[in-house]
């Protein structure tokens, strides 16, 4: 564990190929690869493994001495049954995207980043505070001002993790969850103390943020701007990563940080950009829920959306596109396990046990990678030796 | 737990209803079958404030015609709105009770912005008249007198004369109980003091833990909280040897040998009015409140070992109370830094606005507010 300013060989006794360290990140192989059946494996392996969640999560029910044909039921109904329920899901998933990014982005560059929660709130801070120091326009453009506000605050606090693990050796996972708690710490000083509104009286909070500022909702629905700008940083993020050449070389710093320093690619600047762009959506999203939801900045923000974002991420397998679909799905867990609790009187705790069937299946599939079409696949392209190139293709 | 077996014709009846009530909601009969629904911000048996309004929820599922749909653990976010939003659509409730103070603005509020027909009654919050809609209400109880009552028994229990508390966060609910509590351990014997303790948020098991420990070690033996969930703080004091008074529901189950006595929420009677002003068609009763007298808020049964003494003194105060002719706040009574805080002469009666700012310490209580 002595990192090099590069950032690089933090298994300096391994010798393993660069997709030993990479199947920490992601699972082993790239999505998008241009093979079919890999392709097709992408898609059918999620699938499978919720399926079998679905089957597990069903037992689980009967053995409760429920009905799982009337769980499933609820399930699908709760989740995307309608315009309501599909609200519902997507409602919840846009903080999710956003939130997601702050571990995606990161892990593209090597590092596993887990403290979005303080981005997240301490964005959300910096935009409902931003008035106190200046008198934003109450319109689209201050809007715009705050959720920068927002996003700058959040790109500081996890550049500073990756300055931390650059400069001075201090593991990022480790160091961003520790600075998380110390995010959620200054902000319920700061929201409780000196910049408590004296009329919010048993629900301490920021001076409520002008309406003119605040985020409606998408043509009429329920759905907050907030989605629109999660599928926006999604899709830029992808882009950013899969077809231009910095974000190339952030991969490349993920993929082997040695083989990065060799080819001159400057590490930690990378590294830092990209831990700052991860902070940036998180903050982001803590300023989209001040706006759009909370009105003002108080201890609701902090809710585990940041936390939330990690799991999203992993099965996302950190690809910024596949984050979309996934945190909508996550967003749907929440949207059924609210029906599941008002219908059938089952636990709030049910639903969990269902997510944690489904991740748990999804990453184990990971396993099944490269033999579920099996003789399609040629046996010499296994993708153990898929070197870092390889990846550029993608 | 009572099992509501889903099936597809309680849908279609509830859909029906939906369609029916959504529309003439006023036009109801006396007594019309309702269906409410119950959100809680924690889980439904957390020992305190969620299981308190779950209790009372498990007696208005057994009334007929009522169907009550809850839903538990739903934080303070879009959550909250969408668990209303789908108890309105997809369960047709007509009456929502919302119960976690944050749920109030402006989730509660937005919320009843779109369902003008729909009725909304949130426990705590402050309803005030002409700024919120009147399609929304808040009810809430005056437990500062059973936390009056809680410190009569411990004035009384207690030896080393030093109570402790421990409390989420330094706002005018919190304050007020801190303060009740120490007047009437005061009542019994002017040394006592209080000492207390914010872990900064409603549920801190590992803090509330510390904090009981670190106050046990102070000498302090005897203690209450204001917390959402006191299981922890009365498991650690009876672990201690401590005594302990309970807050929100009954912990008596947890620490029967340790638990003198409690500040129980008796929500019962919030719910049925409201409940009943729905079914028959009347104004939503937007304003509700009570104490001891009202039957909103009651003291848990004294443990075996409270001394005859300090239940006689308890019951004479508690007499009071139910009477009318008793009053916690007033002059002259100065706070923890010795400012005087209520002139000799003046009387705050429970429902006087001024005292839900609540901002001080009262003399004997050793703690800061801006901690």
């Amino acid at each position: 564990m002595t990192p090099t300013p590069g950032g690089a060989s933090r298994h300096p006794l391994k010798g393993a190929p660069p997709t030993a360290r990479q199947s920490r990140f992601h699972g082993g192989r790239w999505v998008g690869n241009p093979r079919s059946a890999e392709s097709l494996e992408s898609v059918a392996l999620p699938l499978l493994a919720m399926g079998g969640a679905l089957l597990l999560f069903g037992a689980f029910v009967w053995v409760g001495g429920k009905s799982p044909v009337d769980a499933w039921t609820l399930l699908f109904k709760g989740a995307f049954g309608d315009w309501f329920s599909w609200q519902n899901s997507l409602q919840r998933a846009a903080p999710l995207m956003l939130t997601a990014l702050c571990v995606a982005i990161p892990a593209r560059a090597g590092l596993v980043v887990i403290g979005g929660e303080g981005a997240l709130v301490l964005g959300g801070l910096a935009g409902a505070t931003l008035p106190y120091v200046v008198t934003p326009p109450a319109n689209a453009f201050g809007s715009a001002l705050l959720l920068a506000a927002a996003g700058v605050a959040g790109a500081g606090w996890i550049a500073l993790v990756g300055l931390l693990r650059q400069r001075r050796g201090v593991n990022e996972t480790i160091s961003s969850l520790l600075l998380a708690y110390i995010a959620i710490a200054l902000f319920k000083h700061l929201v409780e103390g000196p910049l408590r509104d004296p009329a919010s009286l048993n629900k301490p909070s920021t001076r409520p943020i002008a309406d003119g500022l605040l985020i409606g909702g998408i043509g009429g629905s329920d759905i907050h701007w907030g989605l629109a700008f999660g599928i926006a940083a999604c899709i830029a993020s992808g882009l950013w990563l899969f077809q231009t050449p910095s974000g190339f070389a952030t991969r490349v710093v993920g993929g082997n940080a040695r083989a990065a320093l060799l080819v001159g690619l400057p590490g930690t600047r990378l590294i830092v950009v990209a831990c700052a762009l991860g902070g940036a959506c998180a903050g982001l999203a803590g300023g989209i829920e001040v706006l759009a939801v909370h009105t003002s900045a108080n201890a609701a923000l902090i809710a585990g959306l940041g936390y939330s974002g990690i799991l999203v991420s992993f099965v996302a397998r950190h690809n910024p596109w596949a984050a979309m679909p996934v945190a909508v799905l996550f967003g749907g867990f929440g949207a059924a396990g609210s029906l599941l609790q008002r219908r059938m009187d089952l636990p709030d705790a049910s639903v969990l046990v269902l997510q944690g069937f489904a991740f748990l299946l999804i990453l184990a599939s990971e396993a099944l990678r490269g033999r579920l079409f099996v003789a399609q696949a040629k046996p010499g392209a296994a993708p153990s030796v898929a070197p870092v190139a390889a990846q550029a293709v993608s | 737990m009572a099992t509501a077996e889903f099936n597809r014709r309680d849908v279609l009846v509830g859909a029906g209803a939906a369609l029916a009530l959504g529309g003439f909601a006023g036009l109801a009969r006396a007594q019309a079958p309702i269906t409410v629904g119950f959100i809680y911000v924690g889980p439904k048996d957390d020992f305190g404030y969620n299981q308190a309004h779950a209790e009372a929820v498990a007696e208005i599922k057994k009334l007929p015609g009522i169907k009550a749909v809850e839903e538990e653990n739903v934080p303070e976010t879009t959550a909250v709105q969408k668990a209303m939003q789908g108890m309105i659509s997809q369960d047709g409730a007509t009456l929502l009770f919302p119960t976690s103070f944050g749920y109030f603005d402006p989730h509660m509020l937005a919320v009843a912005g779109k369902n003008p027909n729909v009725r909304f009654a949130h426990c705590g919050g402050m309803w005030t008249e002409g700024k919120h809609p009147k399609n929304t209400g808040s009810f809430f109880g005056y437990i500062d007198e059973c936390q009056y009552l809680n410190g009569v028994v411990a004035g009384h229990m207690s030896k080393s004369r030093k109570l402790g508390f421990i409390a989420a966060k330094p706002i005018p609910q919190v304050l007020r109980n801190i303060n009740a509590f120490t007047m009437g351990a005061r009542s019994v014997d002017p040394s006592i003091t209080t000492t207390v303790i914010f872990t900064g948020d409603w549920s801190m098991p590992v803090k509330e833990a510390e904090a009981t420990n670190s106050l046990a070690d102070q000498g302090v033996d005897v203690f209450t909280m204001h917390v959402d969930g006191p299981k922890v703080i009365v498991e650690t004091a009876a672990k201690r040897g401590k005594f302990v008074c309970g807050y929100h529901a009954s912990q008596a189950r947890l620490a029967p040998a340790a638990y003198l006595t409690g500040a129980e929420w008796n929500w019962i009677t919030a719910y049925k009015t409201i409940i009943d002003a729905a079914r028959s068609g009347k104004p939503h009763p937007n304003f509700v409140r009570g104490g001891l007298k009202e039957g909103f808020v009651k003291p848990s049964p004294y443990g075996a070992m409270v001394s005859a003494p300090a239940k006689k003194a308890a019951d004479d105060v508690k007499a009071a109370m139910l009477k009318g002719s008793f009053d916690i706040f007033k002059g002259p009574l100065k706070d923890n830094a010795g400012k005087t805080i209520i002139e000799a002469g003046k009387v705050f009666k429970q429902t006087d606005p001024a005292l839900e700012g609540m901002n001080y310490l009262v003399e004997g209580v050793v703690g800061k507010t801006g901690a």
